[in-house]
């Protein structure tokens, strides 16, 4: 391994950067504990609301996805935790000196680091979703989610839909505290700052009275955008429709991102 | 450890009381010198009224209780003679009075008809049917005058709740209990000394007991006095009956007229109410209500004095980052080994943290909240008025409590920071227990749940959100008290009651491992 290291030409550099960063992630027992942690809480969420939710009938207006899901509001939390350790940990250490040393190309390191993360918590994402879809599939149509209620099989291309992007808005919030925390350098103050940007959005809408402020706060905020692409039903009334809102949480993402590698080229470590 | 080797380092001429002091002291000046951390408690003091310039902006809309879609039209919703919003449309059936005296009536029957479908269904058969929500009303009332939100005194018989004395739309009191019938049947009086009415029951008419007595302020000394019928409704045409008997003023009669107070078609009333006179009874049939506006049937154009706290949210992130990082980052710079050095008793040590941070905490929401009410109030006055007057009293707990709320949840934030000894994990940790619950219970789980969710603002340290409700419930309105609209499961000193506990449990465990651990 080390003597391919040495021979090999710089365009390799991203493929040594990705083993390098693979290896820091896979050796240490946090990241694996955390990914855990999305999963169980995930789930254990989801599966809380659908036993405590309710249709008596027809014209309840209840997503089922949506109350599958809301274990993504806690779940969030600990994928952002993830994130924010990925770099905040090199800072916290010293390690990133040692790092940049040996990586000179800072770029390359931080994007490898990102997709490093982003695989991961991929994987765990998924596994979260699909527990909280089965549970929702298994308690929800006891609890009046039944065709008779409007509520037709739970496999539907919007059920299917909805999955997908929650799986994605959990792995795009791990990468957007990524770019966040690279840009601030500290634990604290990153997470800090990127559960202020998740929660707050949402509770602003909800006590603001400003019916039309209250819609756009909908309409920017990461999380109520991710939202959207959670929603199977009322997709009319959504501030966004499903694919803009995961459209809106990318952009966010993005911004961090780009955030952190400006930090990150243009700063001392 | 080390303290059994070397002498003690404390001065013998330093009583224990003292070194906790210097412990404090040395504790306060890490905190200040750190200057990032003192411009996070400026956000903090900083974000909070600023937020209230956002909340205060209705644009147009109506309250929570009606909601956006109804924004056009805002009915007007009549206020009492505190200024408090108020329902007030019933069946009055009167005669002026002039001067003292007293009303008497005996109530034989209260029946009411209620909807035998719930609205919006369509059906071919009777829509109505028999039935008596727990809070109709049928009763003796003496009343300014006829138009809505005048102050009155009533005493009447309820569906369930047995005999009440009610007055000026907020005070109830209970009399006799049990349901009215004609072998139980119930004896009302009302008598007027000036601006005091006192309310008597009796089960027989001979033997009478007081239940409450009224002060109106202001009261004229010609009033109105009479009989009313009055059954909460939904816009389903349902209506309560009263069967009165030996009905007697001791005024000089001058024969009765019935009234809709309110109208018909507004203000919760679908149906027009009706009297008949036969063989010394007296039938009133009627529908409304006579009750504060709170809750979901509030649906004027006012907000509670709660909005003006909402950037607490905001503020609290922050300080929650801050109190975390005032022990995670001693074990991130190894300066922890230093200060246990210094104060080799751990427990004090952490009891010292725990006292600056709680007292910045206070302060800080001390002073944001007391700057966002004197903000707030104004604003929100401008833009369409506060839906309950608050008093003195209420603002000073909203103005403490949040300063209390801010200081428990700091508290809990170093807590669980001395217990995982990591900065991002204890912060995540702290704001998912204080604001996600809350969140949870706006968001997703808000409609089609039932009382369950508002569990969570019950047994999580979010229940000291709670601490904040500007806007009373009442017992005898039954009405949807939801978080979205300012009302909370637990009584405000008893939601930071349970942030407390879930603090002192956190600052246990914390002090329990940070004895036992190495540092």
């Amino acid at each position: 391994m080390s003597v391919t290291a040495r021979v090999a030409p710089p365009r390799c550099l991203l493929g040594q950067a990705l083993h390098a960063e693979w290896t820091k992630f896979r050796t240490v027992a946090g990241p694996s504990w955390l990914l855990a942690g999305v999963v169980a809480l995930t789930v254990a969420v989801g599966a809380a609301a659908a036993a405590a939710a309710w249709c008596p009938s027809a014209t309840c207006g209840i997503d089922p996805a949506k109350v599958s899901f809301t274990g993504i509001y806690p779940g969030q939390a600990v994928a952002a935790v993830a994130g924010v350790l990925a770099i905040g940990n090199e800072y916290s250490t010293g390690m990133v000196k040692l790092s940049l040393t040996a990586m000179p190309r800072r770029l390359a390191w931080f994007f490898a680091k990102a997709a490093v993360l982003a695989g991961p918590v991929l994987i765990a994402s998924a596994l979260a979703v699909a527990g909280s879809a089965l549970a929702g599939r298994l308690i929800l149509p006891g609890h009046g989610f039944t065709p008779a209620h409007g509520y037709a099989s739970l496999t539907a291309g919007a059920d299917l839909r909805a999955a997908v992007g929650a799986v994605l808005y959990l792995t795009l919030v791990a990468l957007l505290s990524l770019g966040l925390a690279a840009a601030v350098r500290d634990s604290a103050a990153a997470i800090g700052l990127v559960l202020g940007v998740l929660y707050l959005f949402p509770l602003a809408a909800a006590v603001v009275s400003n019916p039309t402020l209250a819609r756009h706060l909908d309409q920017i905020g990461p999380l109520p955008a991710g939202l959207d692409a959670q929603a199977t039903i009322g997709l009319d009334s959504l501030p966004l429709t499903p694919w803009q809102g995961l459209g809106a949480v990318a952009l966010w993402t993005a911004g961090a991102l780009l955030l952190g590698a400006l930090a990150l080229t243009f700063r001392d470590a | 450890m080390t303290t059994e080797t070397v002498p003690p380092p404390r001065c013998p001429a330093t009583p224990e009381r003292e070194s906790f002091r210097y412990l404090v002291h040395a504790e306060w000046t890490k905190f200040r010198t750190v200057r990032g951390w003192l411009i996070a408690v400026l956000v903090t003091i900083v974000s909070i009224p600023a937020f209230a310039f956002l909340a205060a902006d209705v644009g147009g809309g109506c309250t929570a209780a009606s909601g956006a879609a109804h924004a056009a039209a805002c009915p007007a919703q009549p206020t009492g003679p505190g200024g408090e919003p108020v329902t007030d449309a019933f069946y009055f059936v009167h005669q002026p009075v002039t001067g003292n005296g007293t009303i008497t009536a005996q109530l034989t029957s209260l029946t009411g008809q209620v909807a035998v479908l719930p609205a919006g269904q369509e059906s071919d058969g009777p829509q109505t049917g028999p039935g008596l929500p727990p809070w109709s009303k049928a009763g003796i009332i003496i009343k300014e005058n006829t138009s809505q939100g005048s102050a009155y005194a009533a005493m009447m018989v309820t569906g369930t709740h047995g005999v009440r004395m009610q007055w000026d739309y907020v005070d109830d009191t209970p009399g006799l209990a049990g349901n009215v019938s004609v072998s139980a049947p119930r004896w009302l009086r009302l008598v007027r000394d000036g601006r005091t009415i006192t309310g008597y029951d009796s089960a027989d008419g001979t033997h009478w007991t007081p239940v409450g007595t009224a002060t109106l302020p202001g009261l004229t000394s010609t009033v109105q006095a009479g009989l009313f019928a009055a059954e909460p409704d939904d816009g389903n045409f349902i209506t309560a009956t009263g069967v009165f008997g030996h009905v007697g003023l001791s005024w000089p009669a001058t024969g009765w007229t019935g009234t809709d107070v309110g109208g018909v078609d507004a203000n919760f009333v679908s149906a027009p109410g009706a009297f008949r006179q036969s063989a010394g009874t007296i039938t009133v049939t009627g529908s409304g209500d006579i009750s504060p506006a709170a809750g979901s049937t509030y649906s004027g154009r006012g907000q509670s004095l709660q909005r003006a706290l909402t950037g607490t949210f905001f503020g609290l992130i922050p300080l929650i980052v801050v109190a975390a990082m005032f022990i995670t980052a001693e074990y991130r710079r190894g300066l922890i080994r230093v200060s246990l050095t210094a104060a080799p008793r751990r427990g004090r040590l952490l009891a010292a943290k725990a006292v600056v941070i709680g007292a910045v905490g206070f302060v800080a929401g001390l002073a944001a909240a007391a700057l966002a009410l004197a903000v707030g109030t104004p604003l929100l006055r401008r833009a369409g008025g506060l839906a309950w007057p608050v008093s003195l009293l209420t603002e000073v707990r909203m103005v403490v409590g949040t300063g209390a709320l801010l200081a428990v949840a700091a508290v809990l934030a170093l807590a669980i920071g001395a217990t995982v000894r990591r900065s991002a994990p204890a912060v995540a940790l702290v704001i998912v227990v204080v604001l996600v619950p809350y969140l949870l219970v706006l968001g997703p789980l808000q409609g089609g749940n039932g009382d369950a969710p508002l569990w969570l603002l019950r047994i999580t340290p979010a229940a000291a959100w709670s601490v904040q409700q500007a806007v009373p419930q009442f017992y005898q309105l039954i009405a949807v008290y939801q978080p979205n609209a300012g009302y909370y499961p637990l009584a405000p000193w008893a939601g930071l009651a349970v942030e407390c506990a879930w603090a002192a449990a956190a600052l246990a465990l914390a002090c329990y491992l940070l004895r036992r651990r190495d540092a």
